[in-house]
């Protein structure tokens, strides 16, 4: 029986990668089930299960909460992603990142922390003055 | 004996110092660790994904997508900042800053106007500081930084590309090179132009499934959201490789301080007993 490369990536982490039988995974439009020289294909990936028959016919699970498939005759690339995704949820980050850059453009007088870092400095500039002083008069 | 206990309170007031600056390079050392390790693990989704979207670019979709199309006339741009959250990490942050702050200059005097998405604390505030419009800001993102943290920025950015509010959108970023040097560079995200492959030259497609318009979207946001976390991780690295070595200069230059300022100390102990014997001697003559 043929073989086909498998790789399963996340943007964090490589999941697997090696030589596969069959693959089983649950795209957008229903699960589909892969043998080697399948035409190329490419297609997302619904959250669930990637099931996997490897070169040794032992079975392997993988959980992704979602990603994309790529499909070459010998090659198939799994592209998980490891956030969860959606319009409504993509969104709403879009939405606090920009809260943030508002709120940070709006106490443009700065908070603690810069003062804090004076005072700081302050201090520094004042110890290195001594150590100026200490060696001098000891020359 | 004139300054002595100054002296004395100064030596150990530097020995604290170099305590912390000590285990801070220690710190950094092993977070450096760690951050190369992520590195490297994050660079097969980053290939893997570079050779799908080339293959994509081989391929003959009939749909274009807007990020694969160059446009005429550049008005606004956008630019993407990755720093750190942290200082004391050299001149890391201010090296990038000093790249990015030139080519905006450059931007604007082709009366190009830019929109700024700061990553990490330090850009949000060097960038609050300028007369720059900072559209999207996300900071706080730790050691181990998730994708999570950056779909929401990018998201901006891309939309605004998509609306055609910016048209070009840049990434500043340092690159790792090795523990001693990272360098600040600006890379060019949108429009993107894939690098074809030669030998997929014959005319050939995709399934795709549910449509080509979907599965490419998605693919590209992808894309670029995996370039810009590529380049957060590497600059965790940079980050902490930079700090390891700061510290460790400060640390030497703390050691050459306090041997110094041993020295004075006992050229100054040495001299008021001197002068207390002198004293001792002239009183005892003149009994």
């Amino acid at each position: 029986m043929s073989i086909m490369h498998l790789d399963i990536v996340s943007a964090e982490e490589e999941i697997f990668s090696g030589n596969v039988k069959n693959i089983i995974a649950a795209a957008m439009m229903g699960e589909v089930g892969i043998y080697p020289k399948h035409t190329p294909m490419i297609t997302p990936l619904k959250p669930g299960e990637v099931k996997i028959i490897t070169e040794e016919d032992e079975e392997q699970l993988f959980f992704i909460s979602g990603g994309v498939i790529e499909v070459q005759p010998d090659i198939v690339t799994v592209l998980a992603d490891t956030a969860i995704r959606g319009q409504d949820l993509d969104e709403a980050r879009a939405a606090e990142a920009k809260k943030r850059a508002e709120e940070a453009l709006a106490n443009k007088s700065d908070n603690i922390d810069a003062a804090k870092a004076l005072a700081e400095l302050a201090q520094a500039a004042a110890q290195l003055k001594m150590i100026e002083t200490i060696r001098k008069k000891g020359k | 004996m004139s300054g002595g206990k100054e002296i004395k309170g100064q030596i150990s007031s530097i020995k604290n110092t170099q305590k912390i600056t000590k285990a801070m390079e220690m710190v950094a050392a092993s977070k450096m660790k760690k951050a190369q390790g992520r590195m490297s693990s994050a660079r097969p989704y980053a290939e893997m994904i570079k050779n799908v979207v080339g293959h994509l670019a081989s391929a003959h979709p009939e749909y274009k997508h807007p990020f694969l199309v160059k446009r005429d006339s550049v008005k606004r741009v956008g630019l993407i900042i990755i720093s750190s959250d942290r200082g004391l990490c050299g001149g890391l942050n201010t090296n990038l800053f000093k790249q990015a702050l030139k080519q905006i200059n450059e931007w604007n005097k082709n009366s190009i106007e830019v929109d700024v998405c700061a990553i990490g604390s330090k850009a949000e505030k060097f960038f609050k500081r300028l007369n720059v419009n900072l559209v999207a800001q996300v900071s706080q993102l730790g050691d181990s930084p998730e994708i999570n943290d950056v779909i929401g920025p990018i998201k901006i950015m891309l939309d605004n590309f998509i609306e055609g509010n910016i048209d070009e959108l840049h990434l500043a970023e340092n690159k790792f090179i090795n523990t001693m040097s990272q360098e600040p560079g600006l890379n060019h995200l949108l429009p993107t132009v894939p690098n074809k492959e030669d030998d997929l030259s014959h005319h050939w497609d995709y399934i795709y499934e549910p449509d080509s318009k979907s599965v490419i979207d998605n693919l590209l946001i992808r894309y670029i959201e995996s370039l810009v976390y590529q380049g957060i991780v590497e600059n965790v690295a940079c980050e902490m490789s930079a700090r390891m070595v700061a510290m460790k200069s400060a640390s030497d230059n703390a050691s050459d301080l306090i041997d110094e300022l041993q020295l004075v100390y006992n050229k100054a102990r040495q001299a008021s007993i001197t002068q207390e014997l002198s004293e001792i001697v002239a009183g005892a003559a003149a009994v």
